[in-house]
């Protein structure tokens, strides 16, 4: 089998695993919900809110992306179904894209309720205009967030105090992401004053530059990391 | 069963480890660390005596002699993490000794960038008025801390000696991929840290001549303390993981022998 039909299946099944456990659902949907609602008790005044709503939701989304990526793994390392996948000769690359699709498709159905919260809760408004720009970054930001969590996932699977390590590792790594998803974002929505949604277009750049980096870096690099 | 699982392994080789020196020197590093503290000792004549004041920020331009020194060792050291670790994981022998000598070097850098940012803040706070500016460069070292902060916290997962050094060698080779991409994305963010003044690509330097020798013998004292910390800390490092193929061979040898005790066999 070539290796993106492997990693299709590797995607498949974890999708499968989380549309009949409901986690996502029942549990990270809620609490990435609850994070947008305390972030407004923190921040109190509307207007505020209003103008950080795209920063705000790229926070609670790599809060979210650190559940994910722990969930993710739980589910491969709890019955060693990890080592079964290594001894059945599973390439290590399309693993890696599987867990990454998987983790991918996740994400984007994640953003689009938090936009959908920021819209209703803080006022934010999507406008014609930045549409393109609007999509095009969700894509690319959820492409880089979905390398980088499963490249350290993988690094993290299977030891002891791996919950506390995974922050500690994952979110200087997406710092670029986190500006850059920011920025275009709020030239999309055109939340500060002035905002044009060309503006949006560099950071766009940089977020596809991430995302091919840590893309290339990951299926070289998790072969020696998950095979030990 | 045999008489060597009989009797205690470690008696053997035993009075020969006594009989040599316990540490991590040798002639080499003292002559090293001589040269080293001289190094300081003409650092300090220079940075705090014969170095002029500054028009501007008077007095407190001299912490520039240790600010920018701490930055430049920061630097080498992690570009010495990432090589060892490259060659750690490129070469057929996987040889440990480079493993050690990268997570010693991002050790000293971590120590080195901690010193950056807590001098910086000082000074910061004098010309500034601020110990913290969200500038591209200040946010930049402060990402890369925590970074190799991580990088370090990756080396403690434990599991055996190669296991820990692969999965270093990848992190440490990642956050030099990571590092641009920080620093260009914090740049378009935001910048007021000032241009560099010596290091200028027209080649001019815009500064005082004493002023500049200062820096420059900054420079070198600690470059000196970094290679010497880096020899004593990869030694010691050899050390520890000696102890632990060691420890447990010995743990082994122990149990042994108490299962070959007459009483123990029933």
């Amino acid at each position: 089998m070539s290796t993106w039909r492997i990693a299709l299946l590797v995607a498949g099944k974890d999708l499968r695993v989380e549309r009949r456990s409901r986690v996502v659902t029942n549990q990270v949907v809620p609490f990435a919900a609850v994070t947008m609602v305390m972030f407004a008790f923190a921040l109190d005044a509307d207007a505020v809110l209003q103008r950080v709503a795209p920063g705000l939701v790229w926070l609670a989304t790599l809060f979210s992306l650190l559940v994910l990526v722990q969930r993710s793994y739980a589910i491969e390392t709890d019955d060693g179904a990890l080592d079964a996948l290594r001894v059945a000769g599973v390439d290590p690359a399309a693993l890696f894209w599987g867990k990454a699709l998987a983790l991918a498709v996740q994400l984007a159905v994640l953003e689009v309720i938090l936009i959908g919260t920021a819209v209703v809760l803080y006022g934010a408004e999507v406008r014609a205009e930045g549409l393109v720009l609007l999509v095009t970054t969700l894509v690319t930001a959820t492409c880089s967030l979905a390398v980088v969590g499963t490249l350290y996932g993988g690094l993290a699977a299977g030891f002891r105090g791996r919950e506390t390590l995974l922050p500690l590792l994952v979110l200087p790594v997406v710092a670029p992401v986190l500006i850059g998803a920011t920025r275009a974002v709020e030239a999309a929505l055109g939340t500060v004053p002035g905002a044009v949604v060309s503006e949006g277009w560099p950071w766009v750049g940089l977020l596809a530059v991430f995302a091919v980096a840590f893309g290339v870096g990951g299926t070289l690099a998790f072969g020696p990391l998950i095979d030990e | 069963m045999t008489q060597t699982s009989t009797a205690p392994r470690s008696s053997d080789p035993g009075p020969q480890r006594a009989a040599r020196r316990p540490g991590t020197g040798t002639t080499a590093t003292r002559v090293l660390g001589g040269v080293t503290l001289v190094a300081i000792g003409w650092l300090v004549a220079f940075g705090l005596g014969f170095s002029p004041a500054d028009r501007d920020q008077e007095e407190s331009v001299r912490i520039l002699y240790v600010h920018v020194p701490t930055i430049w060792v920061a630097y080498v050291a992690f570009v010495v993490t990432a090589v060892c670790s490259g060659i750690y994981m490129f070469s057929r022998r996987h040889s440990l000794g480079w493993d050690r000598a990268a997570g010693a070097s991002a050790e000293i850098g971590v120590l080195f960038v901690a010193l950056t940012l807590l001098v910086g803040a000082l000074w910061g706070r004098l010309t500034w008025g601020v110990f913290w500016q969200w500038d591209a460069r200040l946010t930049t070292t402060a990402l890369l801390f925590v970074t190799y902060i991580g990088y370090l916290a990756v080396r403690r997962l434990g599991g055996s000696h190669h296991q820990r050094a692969r999965r270093s060698a990848v992190i440490g080779m990642l956050a030099v991929l990571l590092i641009p991409l920080v620093h260009w994305s914090v740049r378009l963010w935001r910048s007021l840290h000032q241009e560099a003044t010596v290091l200028r690509t027209d080649g001019q330097v815009r500064m005082d001549g004493l002023m500049l020798f200062s820096l420059f013998v900054g420079v070198i004292a600690f470059t000196l303390i970094y290679v010497w910390l880096m020899l004593h800390r990869t030694r010691v490092m050899a050390m520890e993981d000696a102890l632990d193929d060691h420890g447990l061979e010995e743990a082994l040898a122990a149990r042994r022998a108490e299962g070959d005790r007459p009483d123990g066999e029933r």
